[in-house]
């Protein structure tokens, strides 16, 4: 059973492999994004030393990594499980012997190990020859890095499922889809970090699973937020990941039993 | 003009079987709009200039981008020209038709929702004007409607241009996203960036000319700005000019997608 799943994975990454034109331009998007951010960031800090508690170099890093970050958790399981079940092939995903869920978690996966390998890794390259980054140099703030971007991928990715599954409920969520896509690049701190944001709503935004996305790893990787506090950040994010498998698992089962097809 | 009479009544008696839809559309257009203004207003609580620009004259030329860039998405919805015109073939429709290819698919795909946005962003502009205090004079709304025409046209010229390429090639599906993605760079002050990325957003690529400068005729800021603005309507021209030269001879190289 395993090993059907480890399949999935592989057959997403090779599926990934075959579009490449899709790679190279996203490539240049990444590139142009963070380049984007990175001049609007430097005309913010002007003269200032820090802002937010992040000095200018720490910012540079921090988007740099956050665009990276992006790259590998982000997904559009939403998008395709909303399509599963307006086309009707949920139905027959349904009567196979695997999880329907699972199996969209691990074609997910897929496409993040793709991107995390032939697009992350060297776009971290160019992009610390281009802007001015500071890697980090301890070993272990990477491995706790890479640990707490897997928890990214996992929490984006059940929000994703919990948006897509709405299909089931309302005929048509494409407007809750885009809503969601903005939300979480807002809020979870790509755009801007968690920190900048006035106290009310940064307060507001710690009772949200938003800031364990992106906010916490690149804080990590960046060494704002570090030793004990950086053990913490990754147990809010284990935490999160524990909480949303609940709402998930309740959608899940009220769903097969509303499930109808349009048009089917 | 009758003929555009009678795509819109088309296109409005299809829309009004699907009214959640419209309002769904408009509200997650404004929402991309929001998330742009609500980074402007975070970011402006840590610093009171941006490269020389104040909070509300960056809210300025976010206001004007929305204008034009709202007509634009109105009448240039050309989103999925290749996939539904030339890979389903309704090109050849098109074809058999006497008026002029573009305009049929321009009519064809208006999307009125788009307009709502530049209201908004009307709106957004007349707000940050009062708090700057600016004066108003006669002739600002003529001129303001000639700038928006021509940052329309540059809008209109460049993506023409890229709609066009799917005659010649297959569908270069990245980039329109790509385009998408750099054309962000047009709606912050161009003097933020270094000199090459200013080059391309003034003459390669003029985003500039839908944003920062049409915008700076009227917040007086005499740095050179002003000069530029009045430029605009000339590269929309070149711009558009360019697009309908390469669109005029893509449909001529056009042969059909086969079957």
């Amino acid at each position: 059973m395993t090993s059907a799943y480890l399949d999935l994975i592989r057959i997403r990454f090779l599926m990934m492999l075959a579009y490449r034109v899709n790679y190279y331009s996203g490539i240049i998007i990444y590139a142009i994004n963070i380049g984007a951010y990175y001049f609007t960031w430097k005309a913010i800090y002007g003269d200032a030393e820090t802002l937010g508690g992040f000095s200018v170099a720490q910012m540079t890093t921090y988007i740099a990594v956050s665009w990276m970050a992006r790259a590998f958790y982000f997904n559009n399981l939403d998008r395709e499980i909303a399509n599963d079940i307006r086309d009707g092939s949920v139905a027959v995903q349904m009567t196979r012997p695997y999880n329907y869920l699972l199996v969209k978690m691990m074609q997910g996966f897929g496409e993040g190990l793709f991107r995390l390998t032939l697009f992350m890794a060297p776009g971290m390259v160019v992009v610390s020859l281009i802007f001015p980054v500071e890697l980090p140099t301890d070993p272990l703030r990477w491995a706790i890095f890479f640990v707490m971007i897997w928890f990214s991928f996992l929490i984006n990715s059940q929000l994703n499922i919990m948006t897509g599954l709405f299909a089931f409920f309302v005929e048509n969520n494409e407007g809750l889809m885009r809503m969601k896509r903005v939300a979480i690049d807002l809020l979870s701190g790509v755009l801007i970090p968690v920190t900048f944001f006035p106290a009310w709503a940064e307060s507001l935004l710690g009772w949200t699973p938003f800031p364990a996305i992106t906010y916490l790893p690149s804080s990590v990787f960046t060494g704002r937020i570090a030793d004990t506090e950086a053990w913490q950040a990754l147990l809010v994010q284990m935490a999160w990941f524990a909480v949303l498998i609940v709402p998930i698992l309740v959608m899940w089962r009220a769903s097969r039993r509303r499930l109808f097809v349009q048009g089917g | 003009m009758s003929l555009f009479r009678e795509y819109m009544a088309n296109y409005i008696k299809t829309k009004l079987t699907y009214r959640a839809d419209f309002w769904v559309e408009v509200l997650s257009d404004l929402l991309g709009s929001a998330m742009n203004l609500i980074f402007i207003f975070v970011v402006f609580q840590h610093t009171s200039s941006l490269a020389g620009w104040s909070e509300a004259e960056v809210v300025f030329v976010y206001g004007y981008f929305m204008v034009p860039f709202g007509v634009f998405g109105t009448f240039f919805n050309l989103w999925n020209f290749s996939e539904r015109y030339i890979v389903k073939g309704e090109m050849d429709r098109v074809l058999t038709r006497p008026a002029h290819s573009l305009v049929q698919i321009m009519l064809e795909n208006v999307d009125p929702p788009s307009m709502i946005g530049a209201v908004v962003g009307l709106a957004i502009m007349g707000s940050a004007w009062s708090a700057l205090g600016l004066p108003f004079d006669w002739y600002d709304p003529l001129v303001l409607a000639g700038l928006v025409l021509g940052s329309v046209l540059i809008y209109a010229g460049i993506y023409t241009t890229l709609a066009a390429i799917s005659f010649y090639s297959d569908a270069p599906t990245g980039i329109v996203p790509l385009m998408f993605n750099i054309q962000n760079y047009g709606r912050y002050p161009v003097q933020i960036y270094n000199k090459a990325i200013r080059f391309l957003l003034t003459w390669l690529l003029p985003f500039a000319f839908v944003g920062v400068y049409p915008a700076s005729f009227f917040l007086d800021r005499q740095d050179g700005g002003e000069m530029m603005a009045l430029l605009t309507p000339a590269v929309g021209a070149v711009f558009c000019a360019i697009g309908l030269l390469v669109w005029n001879r893509g449909v001529k190289r056009y042969r059909g997608a086969g079957s």
